[in-house]
C-alpha cells in the first residue's frame, strides 16, 4: 500500500484487504470474519492459524469464490473474487472424492470439464498420481484408500489444473498426527517441486509451523488477525524440523497468542453446550 | 497336517467357493421334502397345498398343454415395457421435481400416497380406459412402478453430499455437467432402491392384474388352473412366474454392476 513504485515481480499472487464478512441479522448477527487484510506473494506459503469457529472456512469460501457476498476485496491480479476463479485450486475439509470414480478419473475429472483428450488427461492425472505417491492405485475406488490416502486424491485432483493458487481448507484435519506429519512432507515436497503457491487453512500448530513461509494467527469470534509471524526456517525441510529449537520456539511464540484465543472459544461452547443442556 | 492345511487353503474346495448357494439349494430341498412328509402323513391337507411330487410332475403337463413358455412370453413382455417405461418417466420427473422446491413440495405427498395406494383395485377404471387388452396391463403396471422411482430420485439427488457440489462450483460447472457429473451419479445408489421397489410393484401388478381380468399370460392361466380345482398345476405356474422376477432381478444386478462397478 506504501510502494508507489512496485516491480511487478513482486506483486502478490493475492490480497486479501479489509474482508468482512458477516452472517443472519438482527440478534442473530455475527460476524464470522472482521476486517481481515494479509497477502501472499508468489511461491510463498502461508497458513491462516485459529481456534475453531473463527472464521477460516468462510474466509475459505470467500478467496474460492463460493461465498461471493462480502465486503473488503479479495484481489487476484487486479480482479476482484467474487466467483470461482480458475486460478485458485479448492482442496475442501470434508472428504470429497467421487465414489463412482476410480482413482485416475477422479484426478483427471477437472480436465475432462475443459475437454481435454482422453490419453493427455490420463497422462497429465498420472503425472499427479505419481506425485503424491499413489501411482499403483490408479485403478482404485475410494472405497478402497485410507481416509489420508483419499485427501491426497483431492490434492492431485485439483493439482491437475495447475492452479496458481492452491487453496486448502484443514486437508489433513481428519487424519492421525503420523499420517499429517508424512503427508505434510508430501506438500511441501510438492510444494518446492512447483514453486505452488499456497494457502493453507488450519488450527494445528505444528503444521502450521512446519509447512509455513507465514503464518496469519487470526483472533476468536470475531476473526481479526491477530499477528502475522514470519517462519525464518531453512528451505528445503522436511518433518524433521519439528524437532529443531528454532520449530519449538515458533510453536511457543504462536501458542501464546493462540492460548488467549483457544480459551475464549471453548468458554463459548462450553457456555452454549450449558445452554443446550438447561434447555433439554 | 500343516500340509494338507496350506494346500486346501491355496486350493479353495469346491464347498467353500459355492458354500452360499449349495447351502441355498439344500435348504429349497430340505423345505420340499418336509412339505412331501407333511401332506403325506396328513398333518396338511392335500387339497390346500398339494404334494411337492404333484407339482412337479406337473410341470410336463403344464407346459405341454398349456403353453406355459408362451405365456411367460407374454407376461414378460408386459412387466418388460411397463418396468422400463416407469424407469424412463419416473427419473426425469423426479429430477424435474428436485429442481423446483415448490413443486417438490406440493407434489411429494400425492406421490408417496400413489406409491401406497393399491391401484391394482382401480382396474376397472383402466378396463374402460384401454380396454381388456394388454395396454390395460401395462398401463396400470407402470403407473404403480412410477411412485417410488420419482421418490428415490428426489431422495437421491437431494442427499449428494453439499461438498461434492461444491467441488462442482469451484470448478465453475454449468448447471448441467453439475448434474450429469455430480447429482445424477451420486444419486444413482439410492434410485437403484427406487428401481427395485418399482419393478417389484410392476411384477405384482402385471400377474394380479392379468388374474383379476382373466387376460393373457401367467396371470390368467393361474386363475384358469385354480378354477380347475388343478392345484399341482397352479403351484407350477405359480414356480414360472418366480422363475420371470429372478430373470428380472438378475438382470437388474447386472446392469448396476455395469452402471457403478465401486459398490
Ligand atoms: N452459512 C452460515 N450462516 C450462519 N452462520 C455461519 C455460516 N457459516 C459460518 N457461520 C458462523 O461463522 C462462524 C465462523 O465459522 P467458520 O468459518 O466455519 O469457522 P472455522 O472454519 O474457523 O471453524 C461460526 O460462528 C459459524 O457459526
Ligand atoms: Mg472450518
Amino acid at each position: 500500500m506504501s510502494a508507489v513504485i512496485e516491480d511487478i515481480r513482486l506483486q502478490p499472487a493475492m490480497v486479501v484487504d479489509d474482508v468482512v464478512k458477516r452472517f443472519g441479522r438482527g440478534d442473530e448477527l455475527v460476524t464470522a470474519v472482521d476486517h481481515v487484510s494479509f497477502n501472499v506473494q508468489q511461491g510463498e506459503f502461508v497458513s491462516v492459524i485459529g481456534p475453531s469457529g473463527c472464521g477460516k472456512s468462510t474466509l475459505f469460501n470467500i478467496i474460492g469464490g463460493l461465498l461471493g457476498d462480502y465486503e473488503g476485496s479479495v484481489m487476484i491480479g487486479d480482479e476482484r473474487i467474487s466467483a470461482p476463479h480458475p486460478a485458485v485450486g479448492m482442496v475442501f475439509q470434508e472428504e470429497s472424492t467421487f465414489p463412482w470414480r476410480n482413482v485416475i478419473e477422479n484426478v483427471a475429472f477437472p480436465l475432462e470439464l475443459q475437454g481435454v483428450p482422453k490419453s493427455e488427461r490420463m497422462d497429465r492425472a498420472h503425472h499427479f498420481i505419481d506425485m503424491v505417491g499413489l501411482a499403483s492405485f490408479e485403478k482404485n475406488f475410494p472405497s478402497q484408500l485410507s481416509g489420508g490416502m483419499r485427501q491426497r486424491v483431492s490434492i492431485a485432483r485439483t493439482l491437475v489444473s495447475q492452479p496458481k493458487i492452491l487453496l486448502m481448507d484443514e486437508p489433513f484435519a481428519a487424519l492421525d498426527e503420523q499420517t499429517r506429519l508424512l503427508l505434510g512432507d508430501k506438500i511441501t515436497q510438492i510444494q518446492q517441486e512447483l514453486n505452488q503457491t499456497t494457502l493453507l487453512i488450519t488450527h494445528n500448530l505444528t503444521e502450521a509451523v512446519q509447512l509455513s513461509d507465514r503464518i496469519v494467527v487470526m483472533t476468536y469470534r470475531p476473526g481479526k488477525v491477530k499477528r502475522i509471524v514470519d517462519i525464518k526456517l531453512p528451505r528445503p525441510r522436511t518433518s524433521d524440523v519439528v524437532g529443531s529449537d528454532a520449530f519449538g520456539h515458533y510453536v511457543a511464540e504462536i501458542w501464546n497468542d493462540l492460548r488467549e484465543e483457544a480459551t475464549r472459544g471453548m468458554a463459548d461452547s462450553e457456555s452454549a453446550a450449558a445452554r443446550r443442556g438447561s434447555h433439554g | 497336517m500343516a500340509k494338507s492345511a496350506s494346500q486346501s487353503s491355496s486350493q479353495p474346495s469346491f464347498f467353500f467357493r459355492y458354500g452360499p448357494e449349495i447351502t441355498g439349494l439344500l435348504a429349497l430341498v430340505g423345505a420340499t421334502l418336509v412339505f412331501e412328509l407333511l401332506v403325506r402323513i396328513g398333518v396338511v391337507n392335500r387339497f390346500v397345498i398339494p404334494p411337492p411330487s404333484d407339482v412337479i410332475l406337473a410341470f410336463e403337463r403344464v407346459v405341454v398343454e398349456e403353453d406355459i413358455l408362451g405365456r411367460t412370453g407374454a407376461t414378460a413382455f408386459e412387466m418388460i415395457i411397463a418396468a422400463v417405461a416407469s424407469v424412463v418417466v419416473g427419473v426425469p420427473i423426479g429430477a424435474a421435481l428436485h429442481r423446483s422446491a415448490l413443486w417438490r413440495r406440493a407434489m411429494e405427498d400425492w406421490v408417496g400416497a400413489m406409491a401406497a395406494a393399491p391401484i391394482v383395485l382401480a382396474f376397472p377404471l383402466f378396463l374402460v380406459l384401454f380396454g381388456r387388452s394388454p395396454k390395460t396391463i401395462i398401463v396400470m403396471a407402470f403407473f404403480h412402478g412410477l411412485a417410488p422411482i420419482i421418490l428415490k430420485t428426489i431422495e437421491g439427488l437431494s442427499g449428494t453430499r453439499k461438498v461434492l457440489i461444491n467441488v462442482g462450483r469451484s470448478l465453475n460447472m454449468t448447471s448441467s455437467q453439475l448434474f450429469w457429473k455430480i447429482l445424477f451419479p451420486s444419486a444413482l445408489p439410492v434410485i437403484f432402491t427406487g428401481i427395485r421397489l418399482s419393478w417389484t410393484f410392476v411384477l405384482i401388478t402385471v400377474v394380479g392384474v392379468e388374474y383379476l381380468i382373466n387376460l393373457g399370460g401367467l396371470g390368467q392361466l393361474i386363475n384358469e388352473l385354480a378354477e380347475r380345482y388343478d392345484l399341482p398345476g397352479t403351484y407350477a405356474a405359480i414356480f414360472f412366474v418366480i422363475l420371470v422376477s429372478v430373470f428380472f432381478f438378475i438382470l437388474l444386478e447386472r446392469v448396476e454392476l455395469w452402471l457403478r462397478p465401486a459398490r
